[in-house]
């Protein structure tokens, strides 16, 4: 009995040693979390390290940073050269994804329930108001910084060659981004919104050749009723559908095209060798005669 | 001068933005154009001496030899723009805890709202309606300025002034932006502070009179000369289009061609850039500005006449 009731013992104060053992290696891993494996799978790179190389790597082996090259120009980091507009874009645009998402949470595209939808965010909603302010007014913002981002392109000639594509998917982004607010103005279901779209679509109804008030428009058989101006609102009036469609486009469609073309943006910028500049200095004396060029 | 009613429509919540606006743009207009005197400058020194452009860095930053060309994405630009998304977000916050955005009543398509106005950034295209007709300030247009923009780095073949800010290299595309961009400021700001009930025209800080009618005929072109005619009258008409565009055109090719510089460039554009920089030039840059002048100082409605449209 005696040898097994010690082997018994000795097993437990193994268990127990053993237990230890790995309190204390865990403990030393809290210490140092960047020595797990759970870190490492997720980061493959040592962050505290601050050689170039490791650096470099931690910029290109991450999915949101890579969208930077590992290095750039000295003097592209200066404020001065972007106005950091191009970036401040995007990151309104994350903020309205944000807000907006959230948002949708409590709103119904219907007549019945879209205006009360609001009135319930702005006065029971804890945070409603903030919200719907922010989402109000960062597009508004994102407005103003796309057109500066646009002016900043022009004065520093970043739209010339190779970058012209890539100034006519700004274009694009422009458009978008207008039209993204425009549809948003209709959701609220209120006397403000409301007019300004039936103002605006009024417009369409005098599109040359697909409106039936436009030149050509009747001549080509367009009513009311089958005119491009109808399938905007899906209607001849702003109503039920035209609320329906507008939200449609406002959360679905013209985010996911936004998108696309964003990554398009982006992507070129950096396969137009970067950002343009700031570039050194070139004279009337070295532009290359036409000849040569052809 | 009423001031309250300035208030009013200056701190109208959604009118913020256009107010902001004001303070921006010029603001990096000015930023911008410092930094263009500053490269402008350097130009002039690497062009007068020959030596010191072949050592320059060419760049009005600082740099000395040794130091690295390019720096560490992480941290240097990271860093930036970690710093620009707190400011931006700061910024919004206290917008957003400060200002509510507007809420009216109800939609209620029987009671019209005057003036109903666009979103702000539309404005200047609802304030073209003034001047033409809805076909074309709302369709042809927007059309127009979109293809503009993106033909605009196809027509401007001059090779200098890539990557940093320049005016004495690129004057005539900084002047033809510059003009363009201004215009549809001007548009949203007359759209926004100026036309009050019915559209109708009130200078900023005049009373907002809901009772006003005006008297006012507007007239064609072809009505001023004296002709009924419909077929005469738009045959008057296209030839005062015409002679417009051939004069501006004119006007434009001899401001475009000043300087030795405009000259070489010019020579660099061959016949369909340069008919596409024409037409856009004379068609947004002036002939939208004349038409708008002939409407608010002359009361002419209609330039062209036609049987199916009129402009
Ligand atoms: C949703 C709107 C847009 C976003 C989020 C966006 C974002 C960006 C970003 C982050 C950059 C990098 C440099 C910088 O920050 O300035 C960039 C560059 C550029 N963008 Fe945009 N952009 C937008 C709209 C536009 C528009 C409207 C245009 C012109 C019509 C445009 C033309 C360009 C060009 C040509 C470059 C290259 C500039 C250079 O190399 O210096 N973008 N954009």
């Amino acid at each position: 009995m005696e040898p097994d009731n010690k082997q018994e013992k000795s097993g437990g104060s193994a268990i127990i040693d053993r237990a230890r053992g790995e309190i204390k290696e865990l403990t030393e891993d809290l210490k140092k979390p960047q020595e797990t494996q759970l870190w490492k799978s997720v980061f493959r790179v040592k962050h505290e390290r601050t050689d170039p190389r490791t650096r470099a790597l931690g910029v290109l082996s991450n999915v949101f940073l890579h969208l930077h090259p590992a290095r750039i120009n000295r003097d592209a980091v200066r404020y001065s050269f972007t106005w950091g507009m191009g970036g401040i874009t995007f990151y309104l645009f994350l903020v309205l994804t944000f807000t907006g998402v959230l948002l949708m949470f409590y709103y119904h595209p219907t007549k019945i329930q879209a205006f009360r939808d609001i009135l319930f965010l702005e006065h029971d909603v804890p945070f409603g108001k903030l919200l719907r302010n922010m989402h109000r007014w960062a597009a508004h913002l994102m407005i103003i910084t796309v057109w500066l981002h646009m002016f900043r392109v022009v004065l520093t000639g970043s739209y010339k060659k190779p970058r012209e594509f890539n100034w006519c998917v700004g274009v694009i982004l422009l458009v978008f981004t207008l039209l993204l607010s425009f549809t948003g103005y209709l959701l609220p279901d209120d006397q403000l919104g409301f007019w300004a779209v039936t103002v605006g679509t009024n417009m369409a109804r005098a599109t040359p050749l697909l409106g039936h008030e436009g030149p050509f428009g009747v001549e080509l058989g367009m009513t009311a009723f089958n005119d491009v101006r109808f399938a905007l609102l899906g209607g001849s009036i702003v109503d039920a559908n035209a609320l329906l469609r507008a939200y449609i486009w406002h959360c679905i469609a013209i985010p996911l095209i936004v998108s696309v073309f964003l990554g398009v943006h982006f992507w070129r910028v950096r396969k137009d060798g970067g950002i343009s500049g700031p570039a050194p200095v070139m004279l009337e004396s070295e532009i290359k005669p036409v000849r040569s060029l052809r | 001068m009423d001031w309250a009613q300035l208030w009013e429509i200056v701190s109208l919540p959604d009118n913020i933005p256009i107010v902001a606006l004001v303070v921006l743009v010029p603001f990096y207009t000015w930023y911008g154009l410092r930094q263009a005197r500053a490269t402008d400058r350097l130009i002039g020194e690497l062009e007068a001496s020959p030596e010191l452009a072949k050592t320059h860095h060419r760049k009005i930053h600082p740099f000395k030899p040794g130091w690295a060309r390019e720096l560490q994405v992480w941290p240097y630009l990271l860093r930036v723009e970690f710093l620009a998304a707190v400011v931006v977000t700061l910024v919004l916050m206290v917008w957003s805890i400060t200002l509510d955005a507007p809420l009216e009543e109800p939609a209620n398509p029987n009671h019209t709202m005057n003036p109903s106005k666009a979103p702000w950034y539309f404005v200047g295209l609802q304030e073209m309606l003034v001047y033409f007709d809805p076909w074309f300030a709302g369709v042809v247009l927007p059309t127009l300025i979109i293809v503009g923009l993106m033909v605009f780095p196809y027509i401007d073949t001059n090779p200098l002034g890539i990557g940093y800010y320049t005016i004495r290299q690129r004057a005539v595309a900084l002047w033809g932006y510059g003009v363009g961009f201004f215009l549809w400021l001007v548009l949203i700001f007359i759209g926004t502070f100026v036309r009050g009930p019915g559209w109708m025209w009130f200078w900023p800080g005049q009373t907002w009179d809901h009772t006003r009618v005006i008297y006012e005929v507007n007239r064609n072109l072809s009505d001023i000369v004296g002709i009924t005619n419909p077929w005469l009258a738009a045959i008057v008409g296209i030839i005062a289009v015409g002679v417009f565009y051939a004069g501006t055109g004119w006007g434009i090719h001899k401001l475009v061609t000043r300087t030795p510089l405009d000259r070489k460039i010019f020579e660099r554009t061959n016949l369909l850039q340069y008919l596409t920089f024409q037409f856009f030039a004379i068609t947004i840059l002036v002939a939208l500005p004349a038409k708008m002048l002939l409407r608010l100082l002359f009361r002419i409605q209609y330039v062209l006449v036609t049987p199916w449209f009129n402009i």
